[in-house]
């Protein structure tokens, strides 16, 4: 029982940095950017190729994942996403669609349909006893990291100039643009982040979660669950959401393992019916 | 001011837009002769009709009420699970299936017609995404009925209006399934040219004028919505019946967004979109799955990507330049 919240916490904590990144890009740009697992993916698989081909240690491909998909996230960012803030969600929508199809089957192309195994190094793996709970390992090692993360970035969000500058345009994008606060720059450097941030998330996951070409598709409805189960205007709001999804769908799927995914996405209908804003959103008006 | 000329001068274009012109007619004998034709591709010609319902029933929410949908899929699964269904454990006469598969799609239409009329664009894309992926978990789970991942097999159907055996070359199946659409497209035409179909425009464009000039949008919208809905279920019997096998692949999320691409390339807003864009669709796919049997995924992805980042108007708003163009230059042609 303990040991199914534990790695439910772990999981979400997964979830939340991969989706943090969204949660901010969709408040901030007003931009739904269903790629954003691509950079996950990307994240994992610079993982999977440093180690196999390189044996590059895991510590070190944990940074490389992040800078990579943070690289990758900039020249997108650049080149094509910036022409689609200004119009509907439908067509980005369709856009990064379009990106995810691209992606899942370039994957495919370069490193085969397979899904990705990664060796541990051997003080991550097994489990060990505290109070009678089995503690796995590897995800004590995720809490550990993740929470650090989520503090750090809370610190980011909250108390620096950065992140109060960030929350004004969340708020107001046009207001701060005229306050003189650089929006749109401001929008690279958060992209760039998130983006980096779904990269250690997709690199920390593929133990927790697997890792194919498939992934953006496969977890796309998760990431968005978070983002608009959480609201767009706070990081707490998506770190909740992540952490309830983590527990709920971990639990899920060993008490009433033939419902699946089921009860994830009828809490997200449902929630998304009742308050549109997000369950953990300020009221805006 | 002068309410009586204006009523007499929408009714009046009303009229005129029921109209069929000559194209229409042109375009519909084709249809037909392409059964003679093309002998050999009765069975891709069955799937472009079928996949033109389903366009055309995304169409009228889409380009006609304004109506986003990620997980249009949700009503072909629903439709195409509901006909097979029947046809295992009831009755297998095609027609019975169809009108089957029709009534429990615009029902489920019509219950999940108030989810979508709440919020903005997003939280719909959002919730029709969320409930066809519920559908989709659905289905699998429920292994005992659906086949899970397996699919339903060991459908065979009875021959349609008890004469017409369906055979392994498609000759029945293209003829059954034009004619569902034929009927379906006339239905359609007739739905959006009538003083209801007016009004949806008119939600479509300002839903806050439209309200305050007295059209209600809730339920204009539910119906619509149910109708669309009706429609896709009655493309997902079709795809049933005329294959003999649903699989979980027809809730699948790839079905809904080829199907946005499907709208781009034909445009949306008028019903032969669907159906000109189910023809490049069909054929777009063909010729790249010769080319790279695995990674077809691949260039339809590019094509949306470039479709958006071109503007999504491009090809039918070019298209539509030269017919009016043409329309123009014809004697007695209208002005438009």
């Amino acid at each position: 029982m303990l040991t199914l919240l534990f790695d439910g916490i772990a999981y979400g904590m997964v979830l939340f940095v991969l989706a943090c990144g969204l949660s901010v890009t969709m408040g901030l740009m007003n931009f739904v950017n269903l790629a954003h697992g691509a950079f996950a993916m990307a994240g994992g698989y610079v993982t999977v190729v440093l180690m196999q081909r390189l044996g590059v240690p895991f510590l070190w491909t944990l940074p490389a994942a992040f800078l990579i998909s943070a690289l990758a996230g900039v020249i997108l960012e650049r080149l094509l996403y910036r022409p689609m803030y200004a119009k509907s969600h439908l067509d980005q929508v369709l856009f990064t669609i379009g990106l995810v199809f691209m992606a899942v089957a370039a994957t495919d192309y370069v490193m085969g349909s397979m899904q990705q195994i990664i060796r541990l190094p051997p003080w991550l793996q097994g489990r060990f006893e505290v109070a009678g709970i089995a503690v796995g390992r590897y995800r004590l090692f995720v809490i550990i990291l993740c929470g650090l993360l989520v503090l750090a970035l809370q610190y980011a969000f909250t108390r620096t100039r950065f992140g109060s500058r960030l929350r004004a345009a969340v708020d107001d994008a046009r207001v701060a643009r005229g306050l003189g606060i650089p929006v749109s720059q401001l929008f690279a450097v958060t992209f760039a982040i998130g983006s980096g941030l779904a990269g250690l998330g997709g690199a920390l996951g593929i133990e927790l979660m697997g890792l194919d070409p498939t992934f953006p598709l496969k977890f796309m409805i998760y990431f968005l669950i978070v983002v608009t189960v959480g609201g767009t205007s706070t990081l707490t709001g998506p770190f909740l959401a992540a952490m309830l999804l983590g527990v709920a769908d971990v639990a899920g799927k060993y008490y009433i393992p033939w419902a699946g995914a089921f009860i994830i996405y009828a809490i997200m209908v449902v929630i998304l019916i009742v308050k549109p804003e997000g369950l953990f959103a300020r009221s805006r008006t | 001011m002068n309410a009586p000329s204006l009523e007499s001068r929408i009714r009046t274009s009303l009229t005129l837009s029921r109209r069929w012109s000559p194209f229409e007619s042109l375009f519909w004998l084709f249809a037909l002769a392409a059964f003679f034709i093309f002998p050999r591709q009765l069975l891709i010609l069955n799937e472009i009709a079928i996949l033109a319902l389903f366009a055309i029933s995304l169409d009228l929410i889409l380009g006609y009420a304004g109506i986003v949908s990620l997980g249009h899929a949700a009503f072909l699964g629903f439709g195409a699970y509901g006909a097979g269904l029947l046809a295992l454990h009831v009755t297998a006469d095609p027609i019975a299936g169809l009108g089957f598969a029709i009534v429990i799609s615009a029902a489920l239409g019509l219950v999940t017609s108030p989810l979508i009329l709440r919020g903005n664009d997003l939280t719909r894309l959002m919730v029709t995404l969320g409930i066809a992926s519920l559908l989709h978990e659905l289905a699998n789970s429920l292994g005992k009925w659906t086949g899970g991942a397996d699919g339903l097999q060991g459908i065979t159907m009875q021959p349609v209006l008890g004469r017409f055996e369906f055979d392994l070359l498609g000759k029945t199946a293209y003829l059954y399934s034009l004619a569902v659409l034929f009927i379906l497209f006339v239905i359609a035409r007739r739905i959006v040219h009538s003083p209801f179909g007016l009004s949806l425009r008119a939600i479509r464009d300002n839903q806050l004028r439209a309200a305050a000039s007295g059209v209600p949008p809730g339920w204009r919208l539910a119906a619509i919505y149910s109708l669309a809905a009706a429609y896709a279920g009655a493309a997902g019997a079709l795809m049933a019946q005329t294959t003999q096998f649903v699989s979980l692949d027809a809730l699948a999320f790839h079905r809904s967004a080829d199907l946005m691409l499907v709208l781009i390339i034909g445009g949306t807003g008028y019903l032969y979109g669907g159906i000109i864009g189910a023809i490049a669709f069909k054929f777009l796919q063909d010729w790249i799955a010769a080319l790279t049997p695995q990674y077809w995924q691949f260039w339809i992805g590019l094509l949306l990507v470039v479709f958006v980042l071109g503007g999504r108007e491009v090809i039918y708003g070019g298209v539509g330049a030269v017919a009016r163009r043409i329309r123009s230059l014809a004697p007695g042609g209208r002005r438009p």
